[in-house]
């Protein structure tokens, strides 16, 4: 007699979608935490007290939220698109949803290794980016359906920074997916476990973000990241003081929370694929512990136990990096204020797009140099092209600086030069009193 | 007593086409089933009572001015064309990129001096895109720099002082 888990295993959809429900179900708990982390979290930053009364801590707050609105009249505004309407917020859904699909979130020799990743495909990659462009859909459809002018320009707007940003984002994958000669997210993860910088007897990790390329790709990734979640200070897709909420301005009850649902899965999921792609993925510290006790016999029975947990618990250290890149998300939408639009643009198109494709066309290079001559070579040409774009930079500055003239005048004039004013704050008083008292 | 199809029978039935991809198959039915619950729910749980004055757009509280789907800043849609251009000229690397690690030297060199060659297309066009001011929002700088007369530098007789009274 077999029992459950042998039909499970002997059929192939069936084992797919326990796969996929034990990688959505964390997330989905994890979901509520984040929400109530976020408020509580900018309430500390803004020194107030968030929410506090629903269950302790107000941990149950999301959870109230999410039953409030289940039960809220959904309104259906005169004018709009029903179709879109109805798909847009379903459509918003499904990126977070499935771009966990080819995330590994335990190692190949633990214990959970069956269950992860739900489909090891050999473009996993180029799945991820291909989900993620799906959520513009939704972003689209949504502003267009509803027959409104907020919803409108919430959506156009929210589609021209996706694509703008989306540029940037797969240039800098593709830098990963060079560095490491595959598309299979499972073995860009596996090949960070070797040692660092490939030499012998190292018994730290080569994580993708400990090389120079790694790091600029991972920052480059991580602003981007911000950008195609809508968080801010990309927020302008929904900026309140100009487009209400943009483009789900229309949206009420449940329909307007999977817009919510989705802006915090996503941004669990791109961190766990981030994670993967730069910090590691599942593993713990990027510390070989087995390396370490034959390094150091004295550390053995730590460095075995340490060993223990990182195989057994790989799950719980990818969502742990998750959350803190939320965390990361919270302290940024606490500090920065929010870009404009031109500025957004010229960040994705004229700082991101340049550097990640310079990026790739370095690590090309670098890839030739190490294998025609040796890294020595590779070294030399690093720091040979970091001169030049230095001098390359501090030239364009100053040339920039010479030829504009006009905003300087501009500067000028929107100051409205004041003397005494300004003599007042040079010599440290109060301005104010300078206007009363006239020299 | 048959309890289920062998793991190799299945694979013989099912198309080869699916093969690893059942697994985004079965996420992507649960991640349907989800959103159908979260459009649907809400429908069937909330109130419904309808008023004109509910069902109208939102426009700050105002009476709505006309249709909402007019035209718009050509700049969106000059971003999506730039979009594809560029996306699918990184696209069309993927399949090397993904070669060019592990391949023998001697293909690393010519494909890399190919790639150099194909990536300078990418820069021209970029560096035209750029100095056309395709992608500029801010007006002052888009614009050419003879309609910016009267932005000319402020004379010092045109400055005056503010707040104060002699």
């Amino acid at each position: 007699m077999k029992s459950v888990w042998d039909w499970i295993l002997d059929h192939q959809l069936a084992l797919a979608i326990v796969k996929a429900i034990v990688w959505i179900l964390p997330i989905f708990v994890v979901m509520p935490l984040t929400i109530w982390l976020e408020r509580r979290l900018l309430g500390w930053m803004q020194d107030r007290l968030g929410p506090n009364r629903v269950g302790p801590f107000g941990l149950l707050q999301p959870v109230a939220d999410g039953a409030k609105l289940f039960f809220k009249e959904e309104i259906l505004p005169k004018g709009i698109d029903l179709l879109s309407y109805i798909l847009a917020p379903a459509i918003m859904l499904i990126p977070p949803l499935t771009i966990g699909a080819v995330v590994p979130f335990a190692a190949p020799n633990s214990p959970l290794a069956i269950l992860t990743p739900v489909s090891d495909i050999n473009v996993g990659v180029l799945y991820v980016m291909a989900m993620s462009s799906i959520g513009a859909y939704g972003l689209v459809l949504a502003g267009y359906s509803g027959n409104n002018k907020y919803s409108l320009m919430g959506g156009l707007r929210a589609s021209a920074q996706l694509i703008s940003y989306e540029l940037a984002m797969g240039t800098s994958i593709a830098c990963v997916a060079m560095a490491v000669g595959t598309l299979k997210v499972s073995s860009i993860v596996s090949a960070q476990q070797t040692s660092f910088y490939g030499i012998p007897n190292v018994w730290i990790h080569n994580w993708t973000i400990f090389s120079p390329f790694g790091f600029l790709a991972f920052v480059i990734f991580l602003i981007c990241m911000v950008a195609e979640t809508n968080r801010p200070p990309f927020d302008l897709p929904e900026a309140e003081n100009e487009l209400v909420a943009g483009y789900h301005t229309e949206y009420s009850s449940m329909k307007f929370a999977s817009f919510y649902m989705g802006e915090y899965l996503g941004m669990l999921v791109f961190g766990t694929v981030l994670a993967s792609l730069f910090l590691g993925g599942y593993d713990f510290l990027p510390i070989d512990w087995k390396m370490m006790a034959l390094h150091n016999s004295g550390t053995a029975p730590f460095a075995n136990f340490m060993e223990r947990i990182t195989i057994d618990f790989g799950p719980v250290f990818l969502l742990a990096k998750a959350v803190g890149l939320v965390v990361f998300y919270i302290w940024i939408r606490a500090t920065l204020p929010r870009l404009r639009y031109d500025q957004l643009m010229n960040l994705g198109w004229k700082v991101l797009l340049p550097a990640a494709t310079g990026n790739l066309i370095l690590i090309s290079a670098w890839i030739v140099t190490t294998t025609q001559y040796g890294v020595g070579a590779g070294w030399g040409l690093v720091f040979a092209v970091f001169v030049i774009a230095a001098i390359v930079v501090t030239l364009y500055r100053r040339q920039k600086k010479q030829t504009s003239p006009q905003f300087e005048a501009r500067t000028i004039r929107m100051v409205q030069l004041k003397p005494h004013v300004e003599e007042a704050v040079d010599q440290g008083s109060d301005p104010t009193n300078a206007e009363v008292v006239p020299s | 007593m048959i309890v289920g199809k062998t793991l190799r029978e299945e694979q013989g039935m099912m198309p080869k086409v699916f093969g690893q991809y059942v697994g985004i198959l079965a996420m992507l039915l649960i991640a349907v089933i989800i959103g159908a619950v979260m459009v649907t729910g809400s429908w069937l749980f909330g109130p419904k009572k309808v008023s004109s004055y509910k069902n109208a757009a939102y426009e700050c509280g105002v009476e709505p001015v006309g249709n909402a789907r007019e035209r718009f800043p050509i700049k969106f849609y000059l971003v999506g064309i730039l979009f594809i251009l560029f996306d699918i000229e990184v696209i069309f690397l993927w399949s090397w990129i993904s070669i060019f690690k592990h391949a023998t030297p001697a293909f690393q060199k010519f494909t890399f001096f190919e790639f150099i060659t194909y990536m300078s297309t990418w820069i021209i066009s970029y560096l035209y895109v750029i100095r056309v001011g395709a992608i500029d929002w801010d007006e002052t700088v888009s614009l050419d720099s003879s309609k910016l007369t009267h932005m000319s530098p402020i004379q010092e007789s045109e400055l005056e002082p503010i707040g104060v009274t002699n």
